[in-house]
């Protein structure tokens, strides 16, 4: 019964929304506002097919790319910077700075510096995400308990496996959120650079359906986003359980005190 | 630069065998900002000079910061200013004020929290530029379109905040309320709103750091005029050098809206708890 009461709570919602939006276009035949029957089906159409391989995968690629390389840089970027005073104190100004740049105005940048290829759009993808990651690893890494590096150190713990032991798992909640901040960034920026300056992938694919007025395909595009969104979150939260499930614990723990 | 030696810079650094390291923490922090600052633009200016990148698509700081400085007097560029900080304002205020209300109705209630958890989740984590489209189709150049991105990025950021801030409220004082025979809106007003500014705050700040990114990616993929437009013209022209100030001023813009929202948050905020302690510390 109570499992039964759960999975009304999920559903009913949604399936009320889609039910009104079923009966609001059911007499109508509204050029903007497609049905929800003809909606599926062209979503079948459009994207399953020839386009899944030659504009989804491509830009989905890109975009793992860019989000791994932006991962991987913020985060050793930060251990370097977050673990000096410092090089923390010279590079603040110039960091926040570059957070505070909105990351699309990067698109025309990069066009200029590296053309219009994959590498651009890849860059555009690194050069928006790997701020957030950066930002809140050195965060993490400044905000490591002192008792807990002094004892890490009178245990002659030092070098690599003071990172691996350390560090690393310490600043873990800080970069976690910021890879979450970086997916949606990321997302976002994979989008633009195809709208502004390509001739393939979804974002551009997308912009043409709109340019010629096929409104039922553009809808299903953005669909497509938008399932692409959730789907980015949904393997997020299943990684961040993972990998700060210690964290978590210790947080009830300090919590039921 | 070992973690080590910054150990022991904060245990005090002692006077023999000083390292680089330990003078130059015992710079004031403003300077060694500067200094960071400087070395940065130095590099910048030498790169282009050295060929490694042509100055026509590095121009370096030297030519980038007197077109910069240049803009500050021209009225077009104010007015491109103007435009994207009018459709930041706009959104922002239309998103928070959205967000609040439906976020005080939604986490008042068990039951609603409950239905509506499924939607937000799913609705949520779908990327606004995904609407760019719509938007034109809808509403083309004008400032609706612009309007339409800058809500939708902006309203998930505050109502989850907001819905974090109600779940947050202390049980014993919402019944402490409830059998003193306060109202609902007494009760929101008294007990329920000191508890969500916090959250509420932490929302808008995020908010408006989102807002105004779409703000900029309106003007640059659609086309509404403000400074994301000038980019894209400049660009589109060769022009540039004039590109490259007027990104310096996107994030100049963004730096200055980060600052104002963190001194609000402080105002706002005086007699939390956490900001006491961050003043007392």
């Amino acid at each position: 019964m109570r499992a039964l009461r759960s999975v009304f709570y999920v559903v009913a919602l949604p399936a009320a929304l889609v039910a009104l939006w079923w009966l609001l276009t059911l007499g109508s035949d509204s050029f903007w506002v497609p049905r929800p029957g003809e909606l599926v089906s062209t979503f079948r159409e459009v994207w399953i097919g020839p386009r899944f391989m030659d504009d989804v995968v491509p830009s989905l690629t890109r975009l793992a790319v860019g989000l791994v390389l932006a991962i991987a840089l913020g985060i050793l970027g930060g251990l370097a910077i977050g673990s000096s005073r410092v090089l923390r104190r010279l590079s603040e100004p110039v960091l926040e700075f570059f957070r505070a740049i909105p990351p699309p105005v990067l698109v025309p940048i990069l066009m200029v510096l590296v053309g219009v290829n994959d590498t651009m759009k890849v860059l555009v993808i690194v050069s928006g995400a790997v701020w957030p990651v950066l930002l809140n690893t050195i965060e993490g890494v400044r905000g490591i308990d002192e008792v807990l590096s002094d004892t890490a150190k009178s245990y002659g713990i030092h070098g690599t496996s003071r990172i691996t032991m350390l560090t690393l798992p310490a600043a873990s909640p800080n970069f976690m959120t910021g890879i979450r901040q970086a997916l949606s960034i990321g997302l976002i920026l994979m989008v633009i650079s195809e709208m502004f300056a390509s001739s393939s992938g979804l974002g551009f694919t997308i912009v043409q359906f709109q340019r010629s007025f096929a409104v039922t395909e553009m809808w299903s595009g953005i669909v497509l986003l938008g399932l692409i969104g959730v789907l980015l979150a949904g393997i997020y939260s299943f990684v961040e359980r993972r990998v700060l499930r210690w964290y978590h614990g210790l947080k009830e723990v300090e919590q039921s005190e | 630069m070992s973690s080590s030696t910054d150990d022991v810079a904060r245990a005090g650094a002692p006077a023999r065998g000083r390292s680089l390291h330990d003078r130059l923490l015992s710079w004031p922090p403003v300077v060694l900002g500067v200094a960071g600052t400087l070395l940065f633009l130095g590099v910048w200016e030498l790169v282009p000079a050295l060929g490694l990148v042509p100055a026509k698509y590095l121009p370096p700081p030297s030519e980038t910061l007197g077109i910069f400085a240049r803009n500050l007097t021209f009225v077009d560029f104010w007015l491109a200013v103007w435009d994207t900080l009018r459709g930041w304002g706009l959104g922002l205020a239309f998103a928070a004020s959205a967000a609040l209300v439906i976020g005080l109705v939604i986490g008042g209630s068990g039951v609603l929290r409950r239905l509506t958890h499924s939607t937000i989740e799913f609705l949520r984590p779908v990327p606004s530029v995904a609407l760019i489209p719509l938007a034109v189709l809808l509403f083309g150049f004008d400032l609706e379109s612009k309007l339409m991105l800058i809500v939708y990025a902006a309203f998930w950021q505050v109502l989850i905040q907001v819905l974090y801030g109600v779940a947050d409220v202390d049980p014993v004082a919402r019944n402490t309320a409830r059998s003193f025979g306060l109202g609902y809106l007494a009760r929101v007003r008294h007990v329920v709103w000191p508890t969500v500014l916090p959250y509420l705050m932490t929302g808008l700040r995020l908010g408006a750091a989102v807002a105004l990114i779409l703000a900029v990616t309106a003007e640059l993929v659609i086309g509404n005029p403000g400074l994301g437009r000038e980019i894209a013209l400049a660009q589109s022209g060769g022009a540039t050098a004039p590109m490259y100030a007027l990104v310096i001023a996107t994030g100049l813009l963004g730096v200055l809206i980060n600052v104002v929202f963190r001194a609000v948050e402080r105002r706002a905020l005086s007699w939390h708890p956490s900001v006491r302690a961050e003043v007392a510390s």
